[in-house]
């Protein structure tokens, strides 16, 4: 439905979206995820023909966006970041200026947009001025502009921030609802909805794409670890020097729980030492309360994915650590500005 | 383009700015006629006009400002480019928007010289070359303020810059009677839009002078399409 092939976007030096290509089947329900300024904005903003491409090109449907502007635009609705609303004019008036701006042509005008109003819930605010109504109301007036017309492909750029957790998975129900016919493309920072509504997510940083599978595969491949977390009874310092007795931890750190319960989260060799553990402790009669192996949320997949490749770039860092870092002139320079800042909250958080 | 042109004229009411427009036009204008037709008994609209047209200098960065740069603030420009129309439809559905909104003050100000109408007999040819050619010259003026509104980032600098250039343009006949060289003399000349408008005034329909006018306002219509496409390509 749409394929984007080796997309680029260049502001001057800057690559925003760099050398990028997906597809989208028929049908899909496809997530869109990236830390701030990876370039999700832009991408989406290049499929819906608001900005054009450096280089490559988006085919949607067969067409060409750059060559046929108005048949794909006729095909895609868009709900930018910030709803493109007229706050000046009434809901209703604002949704029948969408209706003729988009040349839609049904032969139930008012009934289709009150349908769609009461999709979104906005029908009790129909006649009152956009500029009045709340935020996750604009929003929700945003959506209804997206889904006028029923268009085959919703773009939607992060549809659920502002509004309440009610709110959040009304709509949420809604955009599954709509995927079951259409082919939707939805950008989030909340990763939890993405593994909800999404059967597939991409992940996008720096302008590049680093994954493109199911949110289940991505944790399954990225959390092969042998690394787990055990509530073990017993005194810390005794504990530990059983623990450490066992061939095959690369270490360990421990967390109180309760008096003389404490979590202990073991980084292994990559070797499965979990029998070895269990063994060890039962002979010092020190009981395991939990075992859990490290299963990657999505969200540590995205934290992996968007700083692995920064790790690399870490030892360049080391390597050049005369040039200034307020020299951002080099993409190169801010690259490595970044991953220090990064390299050490990742250090904290250990 | 309906759609757009439309709401834009729907718009200048339920902002101030439509309200706001038509009352200073009507009232300067209507104070213009007092002083100088109703004043002085005379039937000649050429001063009225004359002052109107600095007047205007002023009030058409009043309509135009706000086009392109309150669309930019509001994000709605995301809207109208991702719809299936084309820039130059968007743009004209504004212009045109704008354009009606001085055509119908025009339009309303035509009370006055009914008014004489009813107690002599004016020169109907001069009148209306009066009202064509302040049209036409009105909707050239529009024309450069939608360009200066999409080349700009705020309301403010859009009126500021349209002001200075239609400041400019009321200018160049003066500037022109200033400088010796012939042909760069007559090549200002040939360029001011007010000589052009000075044409009709005199009764005569000139041809060359309504295409001059759509000429000079198409280059601005097109000028204000590619500077919107330049921001989607850079």
């Amino acid at each position: 439905m749409i394929e984007i092939v080796n997309l680029t976007k260049r502001y001057g030096k800057k690559k925003a979206v760099d050398n990028v290509s997906f597809k989208v089947e028929k049908g899909e329900i496809l997530g869109f995820l990236g830390p701030n300024g990876a370039g999700k904005t832009t991408t989406m903003n290049i499929i819906t023909g608001y900005l054009s491409c450096t280089e490559g090109k988006v085919v949607v449907d067969g067409l060409d966006v750059l060559k046929h502007p108005e048949e794909v635009k006729r095909k895609i609705g868009y709900l930018p970041e910030q709803p493109p609303l007229y706050m000046d004019m009434t809901v209703i008036d604002y949704l029948d200026f969408v209706y003729d701006l988009k040349k839609i042509k049904l032969p139930n005008r008012s009934e289709h947009i009150a349908g769609i109003m009461e999709t979104v819930r906005i029908s009790d605010v129909s006649h009152r001025l956009i500029k009045n109504l709340s935020k996750g109301y604009k929003q929700r007036v945003g959506l209804a502009q997206a889904l006028l017309g029923n268009p085959e492909i919703l773009i939607l750029d992060e549809p659920t921030v502002g509004l309440d957790p009610k709110q959040i998975n009304e709509i949420r129900n809604v955009i599954k609802e709509l995927g079951r016919e259409r082919t939707i493309i939805l950008s989030s920072h909340i990763l939890p909805e993405v593994s909800a509504i999404c059967e597939r997510v991409i992940i996008i940083n720096n302008g590049r794409l680093v994954a493109s599978d199911t949110p289940e595969n991505l944790s399954k491949n990225l959390s092969n670890s042998t690394d787990f977390t055990v509530r073990i009874e017993g005194e810390n310092e005794k504990v530990n020097q059983v623990l450490n007795t066992i061939e095959g931890i690369e270490f360990i750190s421990s967390k109180k729980v309760e008096d003389n319960i404490f979590d202990y989260f073991i980084k292994t060799y990559e070797s499965d030492i979990r029998r070895e553990v269990f063994f060890a402790l039962a002979e010092h009669k020190m009981p395991i309360l939990l075992l859990k192996t490290q299963n990657l949320s999505l969200e540590d997949v995205f934290l992996k994915l968007t700083t692995v490749e920064e790790a690399g770039e870490e030892v360049e860092k080391t390597l050049t650590e005369e040039a200034p870092s307020e020299d951002a002139n080099t993409d190169a320079n801010t690259d490595t500005e970044m991953t220090a800042k990064e390299g050490t909250d990742n250090d904290s958080d250990i | 383009m309906t759609a757009i042109f439309k709401r834009e004229l729907k718009s200048y009411f339920t902002s101030s700015i439509g309200y706001i427009y038509l009352g200073i036009t009507l009232l300067i204008s209507g104070w213009f006629f007092v002083a100088n037709n109703l004043y002085y008994a005379i039937s000649d609209m050429s001063y009225f006009f004359a002052n109107l047209t600095f007047i205007f200098i002023f009030l058409v960065p009043m309509l135009t400002m706000r086009l392109f740069t309150e669309e930019v603030k509001n994000k709605t420009d995301q809207l109208l480019l991702t719809s299936p129309v084309t820039v130059t439809q968007i743009v004209i559905g504004k212009y045109f928007s704008a354009s009606a909104l001085f055509g119908l003050t025009l339009f309303i100000t035509m009370a006055y010289p009914a008014v004489m109408f009813l107690y002599g007999d004016p020169l109907i040819y001069s009148i209306l070359g009066h009202y064509l050619g302040f049209f036409l010259l009105g909707s050239s003026l529009i024309a450069i303020g939608v360009f200066v509104s999409a080349s700009t980032e705020s309301q403010i600098t859009a009126a500021i810059i349209s002001f200075v250039v239609m400041l400019f343009i009321w200018l160049t006949d003066w500037i022109a009677s200033t400088i010796t060289n012939e042909i760069f003399k007559k090549v200002i000349e040939w360029l001011s839009v007010l000589k052009r408008y000075q044409e009709f005034t005199t009764g005569i329909l000139s041809l060359s002078s309504v295409v001059y006018f759509i000429s000079f306002a198409s280059v601005f219509i097109f000028l204000t399409v590619q500077t919107i496409e330049k921001k989607r390509w850079s």
